[in-house]
């Protein structure tokens, strides 16, 4: 056995593992960490591929973004675990049948590639550029040369649904004595602070 | 391969990372006490001045103190997840320095991803201090892993944005790449600290928020969360966090060495200059920085939580993404781009 494939059975036996215990861990948080465990293996699969670039961004993406917000809302979150088991019966027969259609069609997948592997046709990147490129160059080079456009549509209608967003929850509240930073570092001494002499034993009026 | 060469590789590697490890710690040692006596200086006192000459020993000594008490953990902790919160955070920081290159070719893995891999593992130093406030149980601590969530997730935006910039510039993700990308005859002037100097003032600012230093170091702050995450932690594990902050602190001197200041490079470009040897330099540099960050923790007060979102997301957010689209313009129309 390589060494390839000894750290392959070693990041898929702990992505498979801790994918289990996701589903399997009583404690909400202490899935979310198995959650971030299975990213992790899957990265190192993807450094194992040589795709060393995939592997970084979902690190990045992945672990340091996506799944420290699911962890904050799991933790401010008081989950009831008994009202979590009650529709158990009555929700398998839904989940059984999802769970068997994804299991149906992983198994096509894979068994097209397997069958014939002309089927499928090879990924793209390194073939149309030259097999020196590194992964980081090929991929820059189909994301934001060959498929543009398709990039920049992707890119718009995620702003579009981050703008939905924001309109469907902003709040105006009226009322509401806010800080101005540019009308405060505006101030001069001159506009906030008023010398004035009081002539002694007569006062002023202000 | 033959499996004595595989073995001899791995060792080989093994030991350079060992010797990594323990110079990393011994200098770490003597910036802590760094950071204390120019603390105290500023302030008009002496610092640790007892053991050893000079003080020069503090740190050796507080290691001890810390190792040498008894841990507690509390009664309400979810034991597993409190005591995995400070070793994940060490070990993380720690993981950065695999790829930083200390002198030409001086980088235990030279990967061709090795900027993308210390942001990668600098995201997930999150984890340790959101673990560790919510295994507390502890209200203050979990305020304070909230806070450092949030802070820590804003500042690492812009800091990428900062990153793309030299990436652009250097036209590679290799760290040793993007030192020699700033190796000209201009020395000093030559590097991109002053090529892209905003960019250089966004990128240190980010580092203290992203490292919790002050005057960002809301998760731990002391006059109203008493020590915010940490307050639960006590000897071994609380040295874990403090000696993981430090770690996280000099992995962002090195990288604003790497990313700014040159490097191993020598400031000036010819004979006498040149034959000092590349780590001293870059040591000199790294410590420079480290000053730096230590004078902002003396001379600043420390920011209201509403400032620093703003700071982040108003301020630093649109001049970094800004920056991105002028730099990448300047490079495209004056055809500096590497690789153009």
């Amino acid at each position: 056995m390589t060494a390839a494939a000894a750290f392959f059975y070693l990041f898929a036996g702990f992505a498979v593992a801790s994918g289990f215990m996701v589903i399997a861990a009583r404690n909400p948080v202490t899935s979310v960490l198995f959650l971030i465990l299975a990213f992790v293996n899957a990265a190192g699969l993807f450094v194992l591929m040589g795709a060393e670039f995939l592997a970084m961004i979902l690190v990045v993406v992945y672990v340091g973004a996506v799944a420290v917000l699911f962890l904050f809302v799991v933790m401010m979150l008081d989950v009831d675990f008994a009202a979590l088991r009650q529709g158990f019966q009555r929700y398998l027969p839904i989940g059984g049948l999802i769970g068997a259609i994804f299991l149906i069609e992983l198994v096509l997948v894979v068994g097209t590639w397997t069958i014939d592997p002309g089927l499928v046709q090879a990924p793209l990147g390194r073939a149309a550029h030259g097999e020196t490129a590194t992964n980081t160059e090929a991929l820059g080079r189909v994301l934001y040369t060959d498929y543009v456009y398709a990039f920049q549509i992707a890119g718009l209608i995620l702003l579009v649904a981050m703008i939905g967003a924001i309109v469907l929850t902003l709040r105006e509240r009226t009322g509401v004595k806010r800080q101005n930073i540019t009308v405060q570092n505006a101030r001069t001494q001159g506009m906030a602070v008023d010398t004035i002499k009081v002539p002694s034993r007569q006062g002023v009026e202000v | 391969m033959t499996f004595w060469e595989v073995l001899g590789t791995v060792l080989l590697i093994a030991l350079k990372s060992f010797v990594l490890l323990a110079a990393l710690l011994v200098f770490i040692a003597y910036a802590l006490l760094a950071d204390r006596k120019i603390w105290a200086a500023v302030q008009l006192r002496r610092g640790p001045n007892v053991v050893g000459p000079w003080g020069l020993f503090q740190s050796f000594a507080d290691l001890l103190k810390f190792v040498l008490k008894e841990p507690v953990i509390p009664a309400g902790a979810n034991k597993a997840i409190f005591l995995l919160a400070p070793l994940v955070f060490a070990m993380l920081a720690l993981a950065s320095w695999a790829v930083i290159p200390l002198a030409d070719g001086w980088a235990i893995a030279d990967i061709n991803v090795g900027i993308t891999y210390i942001f990668a593992i600098s995201s997930l130093g999150v984890y340790g201090v959101i673990m560790g406030g919510w295994a507390s149980n502890s209200k203050y601590a979990f305020l304070g892993a909230l806070r450092s969530a949030a802070q820590m997730i804003s500042y690492e935006v812009s800091l990428g944005f900062v990153i793309i910039c030299v990436l652009l510039c250097a036209g590679s993700l290799n760290l040793s790449r993007i030192v020699m990308a700033q190796d000209t005859a201009l020395g000093l002037f030559g590097w991109y600290w002053l090529w892209l100097f905003p960019m250089f003032g966004v990128f240190f600012v980010s580092a203290l928020a992203e490292t919790n230093r002050p005057p960002f170091d809301l998760p731990e702050a002391e006059s109203e969360l008493v020590a915010g995450y940490m307050v639960e932690y006590s000897s071994t594990p609380y040295l874990l966090f403090m000696l993981g902050e430090y770690v996280a602190i000099m992995t962002m001197c090195a990288l604003g060495t790497v990313l700014f200041l040159g490097g191993w490079l020598s400031p000036i470009p010819f004979v006498p200059f040149t034959w000092v040897p590349g780590v001293i330099w870059f040591t000199l540099k790294a410590s420079f920085l480290f000053f730096m960050i230590a004078m902002v923790k003396a001379m600043v007060p420390r920011y209201r939580y509403d400032q620093l979102m703003r700071l982040g997301w108003k301020v630093f957010l649109p001049l970094s993404l800004i920056s991105v689209i002028v730099v990448a313009f300047v490079l495209k129309l004056t055809g500096l781009a590497p690789g153009a």
